[in-house]
């Protein structure tokens, strides 16, 4: 766990000494803010809580995660420290684990700057402000799940636009799972198939954390989708690291 | 007294092709090993599986008595291992990157500050300590590979041409270092230089289209022909016309 956090410690570093974190936070916070306020119709709705920014920021990191996850594995592949770093005597777990929080904090950071928002609700209304916590919860839990998954692509392929792609569409399919027109698509033909992808979707989940309700199915299910991810992770590297 | 380095019918094959074909070593303390060989002949690819990256396809390797497969944590602390093209973080700072690779060894506090100090001490680092790594000449970076390789004091040192983009200068330093630190280690180190083996080696290894042709002193080698060079062209060559 110690050579976990070394790592994620070295990566969290390495993101702010390059451009990758001023031009990735600059553009979530540009975009969540935008689309909060014109098409989220923040003020003309009348009611002091963040449901617009929260409906928008799922969408937003299903592009913006895999632009992160991209670069995970590849970066190393092209740079040749992947040799450096898996002859380290750490297990090959602490680096996946390491890389993943490391990812997962950053995201934290970004979110937590979106703080603005929650001052500006409260000054015009008196909001939920434990219904906002959850909200927030609810989008780390996204986070992490697409970043566990775009890892997992990322050490799939050593071409970077190949593991942005993918874990677009990848990241896609998850959200979209629970979305009205595939169930009701699926329930009209396969109904059991409909259940499943309802019960697979993130969007589902997260509806729940926006709503303020925190249930432990929901915690076990970003808990084992991410766990499953850096498992799938590290036997994939353990394949092809070497490629 | 037991090898600190133990290679027995080691083989990688790829897709189509035999890289490293059941190749059998062992390298004692004191031992400078000097491993030859043209490019393509599969000398990284050996480094590679010995220093735990790649897993062989059949065969073992073992580092102080760890197999590198089966305990890979174990045998990868007794190791310092210069990969091919010496790679680091660009944008980490000298010191931040030697304090990161100490801190994974394990080393913290003052310990970890003596350790980084005396790796680049040993390297002529310090004038460059706090510059990022990216705008460092290749000798430098080269030499911070090197530093990285030195600073837990291992008893095993694999160096894939450590040499290599170094000036003469820089080139007669790393050689006095490997020298100095020789009794007490079992070193391997790569090269295409074949003087460097006269100049460093205790003994060589020669290996062509990944099989071993040779192991002996260079001295013994130097006798069966008129020089290095010429042993190495009819040892390579005629492996290729056969």
């Amino acid at each position: 766990m110690r050579a976990a956090l070394i790592v994620a410690r070295r990566e969290l570093s390495g993101y702010f000494a390059t451009p990758v974190a001023t031009v990735f936070i600059v553009i979530f916070l540009v975009l969540a803010g935008a689309l909060t306020f014109t098409l989220g119709n923040f003020f003309d709705r009348g009611q002091a809580d963040l449901i617009p920014f929260f409906s928008f920021v799922p969408w937003l990191f299903l592009f913006l995660v895999p632009a992160l996850t991209m670069r995970l594995w590849a970066e190393e592949r092209r740079l040749g420290t992947i040799e450096l770093l898996l002859t380290l005597p750490l297990p090959q777990w602490a680096a996946v684990l390491g890389k993943f929080l490391a990812a997962w904090a950053f995201c934290g950071i970004a979110l937590a700057l979106t703080f603005p928002l929650v001052i500006t609700v409260n000054i015009l209304g008196s909001p939920d402000n434990g219904v906002i916590l959850s909200g927030y919860v609810g989008c780390l839990l996204v986070a992490g799940a697409y970043l566990a998954l775009g890892a997992a692509v990322s050490a799939l392929t050593r071409n970077q636009v190949i593991a942005f792609v993918l874990a677009v569409a990848l990241c896609f399919l998850f959200a979209a799972a629970g979305s009205p027109v595939v169930t009701e698509f699926l329930n009209t033909r396969l109904p059991v198939l409909a259940e499943i992808a309802r019960g697979l979707s993130v969007a589902d989940r997260f509806g729940g954390f926006t709503r303020g309700v925190i249930a432990a199915r929901d915690i076990i299910y970003f808990a084992s989708f991410i766990g499953f991810f850096l498992f799938v992770n590290a036997v994939v590297l353990d394949h092809r690291k070497a490629d | 007294m037991a090898a600190l380095i133990e290679i027995e019918r080691l083989t990688k094959r790829f897709a189509g092709f035999t890289a490293v074909d059941d190749i059998s070593f062992s390298v004692a303390r004191g031992e400078v090993l000097g491993f030859l060989g043209p490019n393509g002949a599969g000398k990284s690819t050996t480094m590679r599986m010995l220093a735990g990256f790649m897993p062989p396809t059949a065969g073992t390797a073992s580092i102080c008595g760890a197999d590198v497969v089966d305990q890979p944590v174990r045998a990868k602390r007794n190791l310092g291992f210069l990969p091919e093209g010496a790679p680091t973080y660009p944008e980490m700072t000298v010191a931040g990157f030697l304090a990161f690779t100490g801190r994974i060894r394990g080393f913290r506090g003052s310990e970890l500050a003596d350790r980084t100090d005396h790796a680049m001490a040993l390297t002529q680092l310090e004038g460059v300590r706090l510059q990022p790594i990216e705008t460092l000449s290749k000798g430098f970076k080269r030499r911070v590979g090197l530093a990285q390789a030195l600073l837990h004091d291992p008893p095993v040192l694999v160096l894939d041409e450590p040499t290599d983009g170094l000036d003469p200068n820089q080139k007669h330093e790393v050689r006095e270092l490997i020298r100095r630190m020789a009794p007490e280690k079992a070193i391997v180190i790569s090269t295409h230089i074949l003087e460097e083996v006269g100049a460093v080696c205790t003994r060589a290894i020669i290996i062509a289209r990944g099989r071993l042709v040779v192991d002996a002193p260079p001295s013994v080698l130097e006798e069966q022909g008129s020089s290095l060079d010429d042993v190495f062209r009819r040892l390579t060559l005629g492996q290729e016309a056969a």
